[in-house]
């Protein structure tokens, strides 16, 4: 078994495997990002970004190409998301961790009932961002559509750690998120931030949609179901708290999903989620607070 | 003279709640009491998911997988054993409760999302278990209790009880709440005395707790098991009403509706979960009532649940809380 190893295949597995790992790291960022600001994981998140798809779509289907309907929809995925925050998620800031929660609950169902209320719930395909033709790296063939994908998203991490590590607004951001009371002592607009917070991470779970439909050939309103899964564990595996851990988590779990998939039988691809899933618990019960996590002081 | 009057006004809601329960059956359409004993059984397991996550801290997003082992329990042992359903119902209680045990030991390391993660993990991956083992649970057909265990199936085609008859609907209606009410009020009598302010102070602070001599692990495993024998048995009653079980039935947004149901109920109190209850089960309903149109009842039934959250941010028993206190500490006050 192990003598019959083809390195070529397990060269493209893990790229492929990197590929959706990346597709789910964006994700699983942007439920970072507000994990850290509001301390809830957005159950809703995956399907907003269905929602953007779905925008992409249309923008797509009246002549937009495909870049420019790319950058559009971020956008307006972006205003999206602070119009939520300021609708939903406001009235409820104040409320118990588990209340905010279910309002989040509550927000997949509305956004997959207006989805499917302005597009009819049937297959539907995108034009992909990059060419699926094969390039030759060192012998082995990958598919240009899986490097693209890794670039954009590991592109789009630097960018947002850049804009959290060199802006002031990233400052305000971090500030925001991590001591509430004093930020507002400071003059920064504090319940502003979360709601930019918001409209950051449903850009980038735009960005993650518009990756994850072409790859899937069709789709439809269930695309990002799969993907928010995996994303939410790859955000746990790396330490909930954590963005480094959120990439790095989501991208092992991609090869690891991958691998499996392709190398153990029984596994195949309906166990593929079970089994990841099984191994993260294991590693959670060795590092309770995930790879990147740090476990907190406090004063009682 | 004021506890006197205390004591009396308890007396006469408790016999007010028997006798909705009693009599509610009879003003309802005999389809609509299946109904009505569907959300009993949703009532028992949110019964159960409360003592854990309302009243112990730990956030379990994976009931729906307990419920799925007291269903599958009582599924195997009526078609494979020859059990009748309704006896079934404890050993499902005691099996869920098992699982639930062991469910709880991820708890005694993991906190907060990251056990709510291992619990969700189990409810996700559950069905596709049920499917891979399917010589032992019917696989992806499930089991059906009317095609091959007809004879278990209580009350087909009318039942008489102590020389009442009534039709199978009611007597699921009645079965279902009875066992409801008896836990209902055995959680009751848990989160009044020692245990639940044992399971309240792990929930306040952990650390204040174990100072305290409270056992921490006894304390969590112990709300987990409970719990899960509350999961067990709401899921045995389930899978009776609906004489079918198959890996669908108890999907991760079972688990989502008993949570749903417990925040809207109130956790950390027991009175509104059956408001709770009749929301989970009766908002799906509804909202197709509204239109059939695709997405609108998805829509409406997403908005009704952040417009009840916005409004009673602590659920249904907080609002009875805040409604009841005036009367309650002017009847315990001494003039």
């Amino acid at each position: 078994m192990l003598l019959a190893l083809d390195w070529t295949q397990l060269a493209q597995q893990t790229v492929i495997g990197l590929s959706s790992g990346g597709t789910w790291a964006l994700l699983a960022l942007a439920i970072v990002l507000i994990y850290r600001s509001t301390g809830v994981i957005n159950f809703a998140q995956g399907e907003m970004a269905m929602f953007s798809v779905f925008i992409a779509w249309s923008l797509v289907n009246h002549g937009l190409a495909f870049w420019a309907a790319f950058f559009l929809t971020i956008a307006i995925s972006f205003a999206g998301g602070v119009a939520v925050e300021r609708v939903v998620i406001r009235p409820v800031e104040a409320a118990p961790v588990l209340t905010v929660v279910i309002v989040t609950l509550g927000l997949l169902f509305v956004v997959d009932g207006a989805s499917k209320i302005f597009w009819s719930p049937e297959r539907r395909t995108i034009p992909n961002a990059f060419s699926t033709r094969p390039i030759d790296v060192a012998g082995v063939a990958f598919s240009i559509q899986d490097l693209g994908n890794i670039a954009v998203s590991l592109g789009l991490v630097v960018l947002l750690w850049g804009l959290f590590r060199y802006t002031k607004l990233g400052l305000a951001l971090r500030a925001a998120a991590g001591n509430p009371d004093e930020s507002r002592l400071l003059g920064i607009r504090v319940s502003w931030m979360l709601a930019l917070g918001w409209g950051l991470a449903a850009a980038l779970g735009a960005v993650s949609g518009m990756l994850t439909a072409p790859a899937l050939g069709s789709f439809d309103q269930n695309l990002m179901q799969p993907v928010l899964l995996y994303a939410i564990a790859g955000a746990v595996l790396g330490g909930i708290e954590s963005p480094l851990g959120a990439v790095v988590g989501s991208l092992l779990l991609g090869v690891f999903v991958t691998l499996i998939g392709t190398y153990v039988g029984w596994v195949g691809t309906t166990l593929r989620l079970p089994v990841a899933l099984a191994v993260i618990l294991g590693v959670l019960l060795i590092r309770p607070t995930g790879l990147f996590g740090r476990s907190e002081a406090r004063r009682v | 003279m004021r506890r006197a009057l205390g004591i009396g006004l308890w007396v006469a809601m408790v016999i007010a709640g028997l006798a909705v329960f009693l009599l509610l059956p009879h003003f309802v359409s005999d389809f609509h009491s299946r109904d009505l004993a569907q959300a009993g059984a949703f009532f028992i397991a949110i019964i159960g998911l409360n003592l854990v996550t309302g009243y112990t801290g730990q956030i379990s997003l994976g009931h729906g997988a307990l419920m799925a082992i007291g269903g599958y329990t009582t599924a195997l042992l009526v078609v494979h054993e020859h059990w009748r359903d309704v006896w079934t119902i404890p050993l499902a209680g005691i099996v869920a409760g098992i699982v639930g045990f062991v469910v709880g030991l991820p708890a005694l390391r993991l906190s907060g999302l990251y056990l709510a993660l291992a619990t969700f993990a189990l409810a996700v991956a559950l069905p596709d278990l049920i499917k891979k083992f399917s010589h032992f649970t019917g696989g992806t057909d499930g089991e059906n209790f009317l095609a091959s265990a007809p004879k278990q199936v209580t009350g087909l085609g009318g039942i008489t009880i102590f020389g009442h008859s009534m039709t199978q609907n009611h007597f699921l209606y009645y079965l279902t709440w009875s066992i409801g009410i008896i836990g209902f009020f055995l959680a009751w009598l848990l989160v009044r005395g020692r245990a639940g302010r044992t399971f309240r102070s792990v929930r306040d602070s952990e650390v204040a707790a174990a100072s305290s001599g409270v056992n921490l692990a006894a304390t969590k495993t112990v709300a987990f098991a409970l719990s899960g024998v509350y999961a067990g048995v709401g899921g045995a009653l389930y899978v009776i009403q609906n004489e079918i079980v198959d890996p669908l039935s108890f999907t991760v947004s079972v688990s989502i509706l008993i949570l749903v149901g417990a925040v809207v109920g109130g956790l950390g109190s027991l009175w509104g979960l059956v408001l709770g209850a009749l929301f989970v089960e009766y908002l799906p309903t509804i909202s197709t009532h509204v239109s059939t149109r695709p997405g609108v009842p998805d829509f409406v039934y997403g908005a009704a649940i952040i417009v009840v959250m916005i409004l009673l941010p602590t659920g249904a028993g907080g609002l009875i809380q805040r409604l009841v206190r005036p009367l309650t500490s002017w009847l315990y006050t001494r003039p």
